[in-house]
């Protein structure tokens, strides 16, 4: 049972589950907590008895059932008794979202939607097993894993100051390319430079609403305003490098006699070499996604100069939504180094951390809620209740209310794009069956969700943007 | 004996294969996995790839043709819709010699329903259970990551 502590807040109580070393808690409303299967509840406290958690195993609004964490997980480890986990990372290691502002106004660019469209669905590789436009080298891969959009600045992918507006800047340090297998090598090598397929897209929208004017104006943002929005991760690279350490972090687990209530929270104590080279794999996928987004905006960018002299396309900002890193924290009242894993959670660090831009720095991070295809996303920023409640971060998206296959038996590929198409949106899909899985019908509003970390201070909003057209997979 | 089928989860795919053996059961997860992403009856085994496995364990073993066979799609760009298993277990554990077959992914008549992005450990059981005719099954249970 679960105990409401709060406004928005509940406990999962430690007596859930035999082995929880904390609570849990879940930041949601009691209406969105109506949606949330009995099986999520127990996910978050499967990862509250993992060693050295601190304070709380959490969940943010967008809960929903994952595998190992819940999707919407965020648990912190202390770096002296804790461990790190592939299951609060997931497959698909850095997925994530960077959001692009132009200079250009919705009535300019409605014309030429569908051209838009057309040219990004061309220009940009989508779809299950796509290839992608670049001939990578070994050496120049290596670079991507190393140096992540740093590296694909270089190569001439986008600018300097598209670095500043990204997360990590880019780059997670720590990456061991050697740790990275032939086998996600091979995968990763063709697929740099391509969207992928499920819920990844390419999307052209508009701001349709500003909540907060000041934080608008100092990201870049107003009403009536074309924006691009890219959500993508680390492709086979990604999956390969994940399927790899789970196996030996799943041996890890005997070596060092840890329980688990689950076996996709395959884990080994930080500073073990099983620990290590994982960690330095995963932060290879991370700047391999990293590389993969920035490449994608070049491309982009190259789209909207076809048609338009003055796009610009500015890098607004970059988040990460599946990743583990090392982060500094106050747990009662003592500054400590912590692994914090978000398994469908954004960053939301507040006002004043050293890791946000100094252009963001004094106000918070921006922090950048997808929408699921055909439904509003959201740019808030990052805020004071988040460093106190939820070691700096917020949902990730709306968060799945009906399975897949579920999808399909109420909704046609055909139809739903149909539905899109009345509604003024353009879409374009390699795969017009895998449509009706993300039926924006299938999701919570996500507008719920968002209201319950604007109401906890976690991220402020401060504005709504539609969608136009979607290029997706 | 139903070969396998797709038990409800919210965000991934997650089925139960059945088999007399466990061959079979291994074949019946792929035929599974696979079925998630493409209508199988679109795909010919026009060609054939080999797997050779080893693990410490069963589990391990139905862990590794799984993500092998992904892996597969993934470098090869193939679709497969045949899968022969034969496996051995000696002290150090079991050895697994596979076939698959299928062939190459041709856009114009092969529709993807789902991407399988990996196979997860999650709630990853292989059992042996009493069949309805009351005779020895295998199972094995796996959650993909879609």
């Amino acid at each position: 049972m679960l105990k409401k502590v709060d406004d928005y807040v509940f406990e999962v109580p430690m007596d859930h589950q035999k082995g929880m070393r904390v609570p849990g808690r879940i930041f949601i409303s009691d209406k969105l907590l109506a949606q949330v299967e009995p099986g999520t509840i127990d996910q978050v406290a499967n990862v509250a008895t993992l060693p050295g958690i601190v304070k709380c195993s959490m969940a943010m609004p967008d809960a929903h059932l994952g595998y190992g964490f819940p999707i919407g997980g965020v648990a912190a480890f202390r770096e002296e008794d804790g461990v790190i986990s592939p299951g609060g990372v997931g497959f698909d290691i850095n997925c994530g979202v960077r959001l692009l502002r132009s200079d250009l106004r919705s009535e300019d660019v409605a014309p030429m939607i569908s051209n838009l469209v057309e040219d990004l669905f061309h220009d940009v590789p989508s779809g299950v097993g796509a290839k992608g436009r670049l001939r990578v080298s070994e050496h120049e891969l290596d670079e991507a894993f190393t140096r992540g959009a740093a590296w694909a600045v270089e190569a001439g992918f986008g600018v300097d100051e598209d670095l500043e507006h990204c997360e990590e800047n880019g780059r997670l340090e720590g990456a061991m390319p050697n740790q990275v297998s032939l086998k996600a090598r091979k995968r990763g090598r063709p697929q740099l430079g391509t969207l992928g397929s499920g819920n990844h897209f390419l999307e052209i929208q508009k701001v349709d609403r500003i909540f907060d004017e000041d934080l608008a104006k100092r990201f870049g943002l107003f009403e009536g305003q074309i924006t691009v929005m890219i959500h993508c991760g680390s492709r086979g690279a990604g999956h390969q490098i994940c399927t790899d350490h789970l196996q030996v972090l799943s041996k890890a687990v005997k070596k060092y006699g840890i329980e688990l209530p689950d076996k996709q929270l395959a884990c080994a104590p930080l500073g073990t070499p099983e620990a290590e080279n994982y960690f330095g794999a995963m932060a290879a996928a991370a700047n391999y996604a990293w590389a993969n987004r920035q490449i994608i905006s070049a491309w982009t960018r190259e789209v909207f100069e076809r048609y338009f002299d003055n796009a610009k396309l500015d890098l607004v900002y970059d988040v990460a939504h599946n990743i583990a890193k090392a982060e500094e924290h106050t747990v009662d009242g003592l500054k400590e180094r912590l692994y914090v894993h978000r398994k469908g959670a954004t960053r939301a660090f507040g006002p004043g951390r050293p890791e946000i831009p100094m252009v963001y720095r004094d106000v918070g991070q921006p922090v950048i809620i997808p929408g699921s295809m055909g439904t509003p996303s959201y740019v808030l920023c990052g805020s004071r209740g988040a460093m106190k409640l939820t070691f700096g971060s917020a949902c990730h998206g709306a968060g799945r209310i009906m399975s897949r296959t579920q999808a399909k038996k109420t909704y046609a590929g055909t139809e739903v794009k149909d539905v899109l198409t009345r509604r003024g949106i353009k879409v374009m899909a390699t795969s017009p069956k895998m449509l009706a899985e993300e039926a924006p019908e299938v999701y919570k509003p996500s507008d719920e969700v968002v209201d319950v970390v604007h109401n906890l201070d976690i991220a402020r909003k401060v504005a709504r943007v539609v969608p136009l057209g979607v290029s997706k997979g | 004996m139903e070969p396998f089928e797709y038990l409800e989860h919210t965000a991934d795919v997650k089925f139960k294969a059945r088999g007399r053996s466990l061959e079979e059961t291994f074949e019946n997860a792929a035929l599974a996995m696979l079925g998630a992403m493409i209508d199988p009856a679109t795909v010919k085994a026009e060609e054939t790839w080999p797997i050779e496995i080893e693990s410490e364990s069963l589990e391990g073993l139905l862990y590794e043709w799984l993500s092998e066979i992904l892996y597969l799609f993934d470098v090869e760009l193939a679709v497969f819709s045949r899968f022969d298993v034969k496996l051995e277990e000696d002290e150090g554990g079991w050895r697994l010699s596979g076939k698959v077959g299928g062939e190459r992914v041709d856009p114009e008549r092969h529709f993807f329903e789902t991407e399988v992005k990996a196979v997860t450990l999650h709630q990853f059981e292989i059992k042996k259970v009493a069949g309805d005719g009351g005779e020895e099954i295998w199972t094995a249970q796996v959650v993909l990551d879609v």
